[in-house]
């Protein structure tokens, strides 16, 4: 076990080195640079133009440049952001709350409304209730999140104004009632899409299971069928979703652009594509590696998850 | 009130400019009193709170470090110029007790020695008095090696800064710089004892909790999400009269327009309301939705190095086969203003006598035959061995601009002209390929003027093409030694109506040479709720709360 997981952090360690590598040649290959917004200014030169370059040393070759910021990194410094000289670190940790919040919820109803919905559609296949999830989830998958969530706020903000329109909170409330309504409608339309998927995964893998040898015989000897759909079914059925929920980690964390941007949701989706568009560099490469990371982390959790359940699968 | 704290007048824009005049026989000041930030001191009656919505994220705080227009926005709330200028184009004092002229001594006769007399009663938010130190090491550190500064520009020309006293700094100038005051009035002042202070000023943590003397004081900031800022209550000014005061950042443009008719954003700010939603913007109860004249002009740019387009007859014949008006009124939903000179129409400088533009696809058949450009085998027109064929590039995702395109290249297909599209990515678009000149043709908008002052060089005079190893933004690579001439005159003169000949020449040079096709000036649809007032438009700042300290809300 030991060795299993020395091995796979090596792995990892050597991962983080590629990406890293290839995302900073990639970012900096890329046309364009932190300076180019400034070339419309009025009034701006090249002259000044490049005198700020020098002095924010980004005239420096690039391997000297990457060097430069990857020994930073291993000694714990992230570097600070061109847009507003704060570190990495605080900035990235600044936008987690937001993106917990409403990842972790909206991940929250979709896992439990979707292995619902998903276990009820297989075991009453081709009835009412499977026919309008499989619809609905095709529908789901096919509206764009950006026109939902608009659609969702002309309803529910304009013209019922039951709802906020948008943000976390009310500045200077800040209460638990007031994130609470403020969670509503972003959660929600961001739920909708991963209730589909998940229903969908969840009605498979039931569907795989519920036919299989040993939930005959569980059933022939006698237990009660809801026993043997919760132990024998839904307990199987459920671990190929461990490796999904793992592999989600990351999404979760990354956060929901769009839904981010309709509900002016302070989180990681909207840092990432702001730094992107300031080649805000040192803010972009922190965010690539903490995904990486937990890219890593999240498949890494699910294995050992997964080899802890299914008492068939021994690492090592 | 003693003679220091005397009301400032209201006067035209004409009389402002003339108190700077050198050797003028200065216009006497007859204003009206004027301006509330005389009436000052005393209670302050700010209350409530005010939502202002941008669509692009401030983070620059520090005035003087690189930074785009939204940032300006917190830093006209926190801070303030020795002097600024107000929507007529008038200077304005404001941590200066008095606008600095030839009249009254502030400005030497040959435009070399300055002398500011400062307020004495002005307090940083931290309580600390403002002082003429504090001018001292703004204007030095604006030009200090080490700090990562923003514009050098005027600064680099002064010499000697002495503090006379705490309310009086003098400085010399190593060149008469006629622009330099339209600079200072985009300058604000840092506080000597909290930004000197930082051993490295690019990385103080003062620029992420700015101080300031402005009506607004930093309170906190969400990153990606607010700025919040309380009112001033012991500032120099009439105003604030808002208790708190809310930068949002909103994304997305359609997003921005839903949360101002929800009541989330009180005033739109940059970026303002799309075109699309002017019709139903306009209908929208409480609210208060108007059309105003930005400071860009949209033209469509020609290198000149371009053999296609040496010959002025070409250049001719391409703007009259632009039908503008109907670009316009498809396209803008007939919002911006067409023109043919690229100083905003609004400005003091701005030459309202250049011959209008005609659209004439016959004028401009007839231009190219006489020019000897005939059409070849693939009816395309050529002349000596010069095929009139070239490409033009804008941002790429920028569909309305991508339709002109198109619009034009049929039109100039119609006469024997091909026109490539080919559209970049802005950081393409805006990196060598347009500061080095590499492309034949360009749709742009640009703000030609810095602030309210009509000074071009960097645009146009010869020497100024980063092609040719220039300094500068001359990328059409014109070259006009009038121009040049008159660049060099305009720059020298500080009496504002001789300056205007040599600046109305210039525009009418620049209409008949045509290096760029004027097309027209931007106009946006700007709104805030009822009840907001002094929201006003000035043509000569970059951003929309220029003068947020005096605004209201009921």
């Amino acid at each position: 076990m030991l060795s299993y997981l020395l091995n796979r952090l090596w792995q990892s360690l050597i991962l983080l080195v590629l990406v890293s590598t290839i995302g900073f040649a990639v970012l900096n290959l890329a046309p364009g640079g932190p300076l180019s917004q400034f070339a419309l200014t009025p009034g701006m030169t090249r002259e000044a133009l490049d005198r700020i370059a020098e002095q924010m040393g980004l005239n420096r070759p690039l391997p000297i440049q990457y060097l430069d910021w990857a020994w930073r990194l291993l000694q714990g410094d992230w570097g600070t952001s061109y847009r507003d000289q704060r570190p990495v670190l605080e900035i990235i940790s600044g936008h987690l709350f937001a993106t917990l919040l409403l990842m972790g919820s909206s991940t929250l109803i979709s896992i439990l409304v979707g292995t619902w919905i998903g276990i009820k559609g297989a075991t009453k296949r081709y009835s009412l209730f499977d026919y309008t999830a499989t619809i609905g989830a095709m529908v789901a998958l096919s509206i764009p999140t950006f026109w939902f969530g608009l659609v969702a706020i002309y309803v529910f903000a304009l013209k019922l104004k039951w709802l906020p329109a948008g943000s976390m909170y009310t500045i200077g409330d800040q209460s638990f009632s007031d994130y609470a309504i403020h969670l509503i409608m972003p959660s929600l339309v961001l739920a909708l899409v991963n209730i589909a998927v998940w229903s969908r995964y969840m009605r498979t893998a039931t569907l795989d299971v519920i036919n299989q040898d040993f939930v005959r015989t569980a059933r022939a000897k006698g237990l009660a069928p809801r026993r043997v759909l919760m132990k024998h079914v839904v307990g199987n059925a459920l671990l190929p979703m461990i490796t999904l929920a793992g592999l989600q980690l990351p999404t979760i964390l990354g956060g929901a652009l769009v839904t981010e941007t309709v509900f002016t949701w302070p989180g990681m989706g909207r840092l990432f594509l702001d730094s992107l568009g300031y080649h805000d560099y040192p803010v972009v490469m922190g965010l690539l590696m903490f995904s990486a990371i937990l890219v890593l982390a999240g498949s890494l959790i699910a294995d050992l998850l997964v080899a802890l359940v299914d008492p068939r699968i021994r690492l090592g | 009130m003693s003679d220091t704290k005397k009301p400032f007048m209201n006067t035209t824009r004409r009389q402002a400019l003339g108190l700077l005049a050198l050797g003028a026989s200065g216009v006497v000041m007859t204003g009206l009193p004027g301006f509330s930030r005389a009436f000052a001191q005393g209670t302050k009656d700010a209350k409530g709170q005010l939502t202002v919505g941008f669509s692009q994220e401030p983070t620059v705080f520090n005035p003087h470090m690189p930074h785009i227009e939204v940032d300006e926005g917190i830093h006209f709330s926190i801070f303030d110029p020795l002097f600024y200028v107000d929507e007529k184009g008038a200077f304005v004092a404001a941590l200066a007790a008095e606008v600095p002229t030839v009249e009254n001594g502030g400005i030497s006769a040959d435009g070399l020695s300055w002398k500011v007399k400062l307020r004495n009663d002005v307090k940083w938010h931290d309580g600390t008095p403002f002082t003429a130190e504090d001018v001292k090491f703004t204007l030095e550190l604006l030009v200090d090696p080490n700090f990562r500064s923003w514009r050098k520009t005027g600064h680099e020309f002064v010499r000697e800064l002495t503090v006379v006293s705490p309310t009086e700094i003098t400085w010399k100038m190593e060149k008469p710089f006629a622009p330099y005051p339209s600079i200072l009035a985009s300058t604000f002042i840092t506080p000597k004892h909290a930004l000197g202070s930082a051993a490295d000023r690019n990385t103080a943590p003062y620029n992420n909790a700015p101080i300031g003397t402005g009506p607004f004081k930093w309170k906190e900031r969400v990153a990606g999400d607010y700025i919040l800022l309380e009112a001033n209550k012991d500032y120099f000014g009439a105003g604030p009269h808002i208790e708190t005061l809310i930068y949002k950042y909103v994304p997305d443009l359609n997003v921005l327009y839903t949360q101002f008719k929800t009541g989330d954003i009180d005033v739109v700010g940059l970026q303002w309301i799309t075109p699309d939603h002017y019709d139903e913007a306009k209908a929208l109860e409480g609210k208060v939705v108007t059309v105003v004249p930005g400071s860009t002009v949209e033209s469509f740019t020609l290198n000149m190095e371009r053999p296609q387009f040496k010959d002025p007859k070409v250049r001719k014949a391409l703007y009259h086969a632009i039908d503008k008006q109907s670009i316009i009124d498809a396209l803008y939903y007939g919002l911006p203003t067409p023109t043919e000179s690229y100083v905003p129409q609004q400005s003091f400088y701005y030459n309202p006598d250049l011959p209008k533009h005609e659209y004439s696809m016959e004028k401009a058949k007839a231009l190219l035959d006489d020019a000897g450009w005939m059409p070849g085998a693939d009816g395309i027109r050529a002349k000596d061995g010069v095929k009139l064929a070239f490409t033009c590039s804008t941002t790429a995702g920028n569909h309305i601009r991508e339709q002109v395109q198109q619009y034009m290249q049929q039109s100039f297909k119609d006469l024997g002209i091909e026109m490539t599209i080919s559209n970049l990515p802005p950081a393409v678009m805006w990196g060598d390929y347009w500061m080095l000149s590499k492309f034949d043709s360009v749709i742009v908008g640009l703000d030609f003027l810095t602030g309210p002052d009509p000074d071009t060089s960097d645009f146009f005079r010869s020497t100024s093409s980063a092609a040719k190893g220039g300094a500068g933004q001359n990328t059409w690579q014109f070259a006009n030694k009038e121009v040049d001439d008159l660049l060099a005159k305009g720059g020298s003169l500080f009496v504002p109506e001789e300056r205007k000949a040599a600046y109305f020449k210039i525009q009418e040079i620049m209409r008949a040479e045509l290096p760029f096709l004027p097309l027209f000036q931007y106009a946006t649809v700007r709104g805030h709720k009822q009840g907001v007032e002094n929201v006003v438009f000035n043509i000569n700042t970059r951003i929309d709360t220029w003068n947020v300290g005096s605004w209201t809300v009921s």
